[in-house]
């Protein structure tokens, strides 16, 4: 069985919504049934195969060619299964993702895996702001699972971040890991001001010192026992964190944010 | 049976069920892995009196450890799942926790989880830090030498305990030669550990006492100097008999640690002194697993 393909026939104006798109909704259907499902679009909706052209049946790879930027909740509570995207995607992408794996080779928007529960998801890109944060009103980001962005991503990355990783081999923008209640954010790259901002637990691994805040204290250099076994844990990854030149266990620990709880750590690579 | 001149003979070594788990051990050098190890596994020889019996699987090489540390495997068994777990904690936040440089890892993951550094993290005053990678929990509890890292569980399996052979030689000396060698053989053996003194026991026991207090009492049958005061199973040359005791993570791990065990003693033979090979049971009605010499040695 070849992978249930959707090929793109035409960019819209407006946004739309692929949340029906995802292996756990598709299970089972033929490909006429899902050719009628209707997409919002805008104020209106717009059948699946008016936007896109169907090949393949096997719902639980799906692959989506020729995305762009206007394709928001990609992947939206995917519960197993693989969805590859060819292209750049909107907002939302892997929104509360339960299980499985999202492959992006371009850049998304914002609020990619926001409130994201469990699973594997990767982009080849940039992404957004709110990367793995929580929605506005909401008390919790990503739950779980494991983000790797290859290129920079925006502001906020993992605001109100409760648990999982999220490895960023770019640059991070301001308020990386703001309000962060656990988990572990990894950024080869530079940071942006205001890192960690109000973050109660949680652990920032740094590759280049960034510029901290006042209310961030220098708790001296360390050798830590747990750093090889997260290591160890990147290893299938295709990616940088996986290459052996990458790993260390000694780094300067800077513990905050005091102004709240003050339990995280910013962790920096020592020479 | 007759192995090299060595009687074998037609009884068997009564086992029984246990629950077990394995932690590993590791430091920053071989050297510290070993010494919490032993601290763990100390004043564990029975559960008699002991609340568990534990012991050194094997020392890992950095390449079989989780944080690629020297390290050593031990394994524990107690009689119930509640108890192990006491036992676990106990030693694990006593002997391990306390030693430089250590951390402590689960070495089974499958069966029941209990808690290994779950309740140990509460040391850390609130300045602990969990860790979830791979779907497994860390701690780190921050120490006065840096962080001590623990896995929050480790698996509980059903286990197997008391399997046992007697050496009956004609001096103390080799009998105490013959068990060494024995145990230098059945060390190699993978989930099974002999949790007596350098693996060998002197004070075999019995059932029952002329004593009510006393459960167990010394195996009168077997004490050399009786002889010919108590009905006797050793035959006047006999002048020493040790014991071997096992406990294994499965029958077949018994079984073939018991093996090995009984060939390193036969191949010393009768010229060394060796003069049977026996086991411990109390009729069979105790223990639900047998183990026959002879069919073990077939």
């Amino acid at each position: 069985m070849s992978a249930l393909t959707f090929v793109m026939k035409q960019r819209l104006d407006q946004r739309v919504d692929m949340s029906p798109l995802v292996c756990n909704l598709l299970e089972g259907l033929t490909p006429a049934e899902i050719a009628k499902i209707e997409l919002q679009n805008g104020k209106r909706k717009i059948r699946v195969d008016e936007l896109f052209r169907i090949k393949g049946s096997d719902a639980q790879n799906i692959i989506i060619e020729g995305s762009f930027s206007k394709l928001d909740f990609i992947g939206k509570q995917l519960d197993g299964g693989s969805i590859t995207v060819m292209g750049d995607v909107g907002a939302y992408l892997g929104q509360e993702m339960k299980a499985g794996t999202i492959k992006v080779d371009g850049n998304t928007g914002i609020y990619a895996a926001c409130e994201m529960k469990n699973g594997y998801l990767e982009i080849k890109g940039n992404a957004g702001d709110f990367l793995a944060a929580a929605l506005p009103g909401n008390k919790q980001g990503m739950k779980g699972g494991t983000v790797l962005i290859k290129g920079n991503v925006g502001e906020r990355a993992g605001d109100h971040m409760r648990r999982g990783v999220l490895l960023i081999e770019g640059d991070v923008g301001d308020y990386c890991g703001s309000r962060m209640i656990a988990g572990t954010i990894a950024v080869m790259g530079t940071t942006g001001r205001y890192l960690g901002y109000a973050m109660r637990r949680g652990t920032l691994l740094l590759w280049n010192q960034p510029q901290l805040s006042a209310t961030f204290n220098d708790c001296g250099i360390h050798t830590l026992a747990f750093l090889p076994i997260l290591f160890a844990s990147f290893k299938k990854l295709n990616s940088k964190f996986s290459q052996d030149g990458a790993r260390f266990n000694r780094v300067q620990r800077y513990g905050g944010d005091m102004a709240e709880m003050g339990r995280g750590e910013v962790l920096v690579k020592s020479s | 049976m007759i192995i090299n001149g060595v009687t074998i003979d037609e009884t068997f070594a009564e086992a029984f069920g246990m629950k077990a788990t394995r932690v590993i051990i590791t430091a920053l050098n071989a050297k510290w892995a070993m010494i919490s190890a032993q601290a763990m596994t100390g004043f564990a020889t029975s559960v008699i009196a002991c609340g568990c019996e534990a012991g050194i699987e094997r020392v890992l090489d950095p390449t079989e450890t989780p944080d690629g540390r020297p390290g050593v495997a031990v394994l524990i068994f107690a009689m119930g799942g509640k108890s192990l777990a006491k036992q676990l904690e106990t030693r694990a936040g006593q002997c391990v926790l306390t030693s430089p440089t250590s951390a402590l890892f689960a070495g089974i993951d499958e069966g029941v989880h209990i808690p290994l550094g779950k309740n140990l993290r509460y040391f850390g005053d609130g300045f602990q830090i969990s860790k979830k990678i791979m779907g497994k929990r860390y701690w780190r509890i921050p120490v006065m030498d840096g962080e001590f890292l623990t896995e929050e569980t480790t698996g509980r399996i059903e286990a197997v305990g008391g399997g046992n052979f007697l050496v009956l030689a004609q001096s103390q000396e080799q009998a105490l030669a013959a068990c060494e060698a024995a145990i230098e053989e059945m060390r190699k053996i993978p989930n099974v550990i002999m949790p007596f003194p350098g693996g060998v026991v002197r004070s075999g026991s019995k059932v029952g006492s002329k004593y009510p207090a006393l459960g167990a009492s010394s195996n009168d049958a077997f004490c050399p100097t009786l002889k010919g005061m108590t009905k006797t199973e050793l035959s006047m040359d006999c002048e020493s008999v040790m014991e071997i005791v096992i406990d294994g993570l499965s029958k077949e791990d018994i079984d073939k640690s018991m093996r090995v065990g009984i060939q390193a003693v036969c191949d010393l033979g009768k010229e060394n002194g060796i003069l049977r090979i026996s086991a411990g049971n109390y009729g069979g009605k105790l223990g639900p697993f047998h183990f026959h010499l002879q069919e073990i040695m077939a």
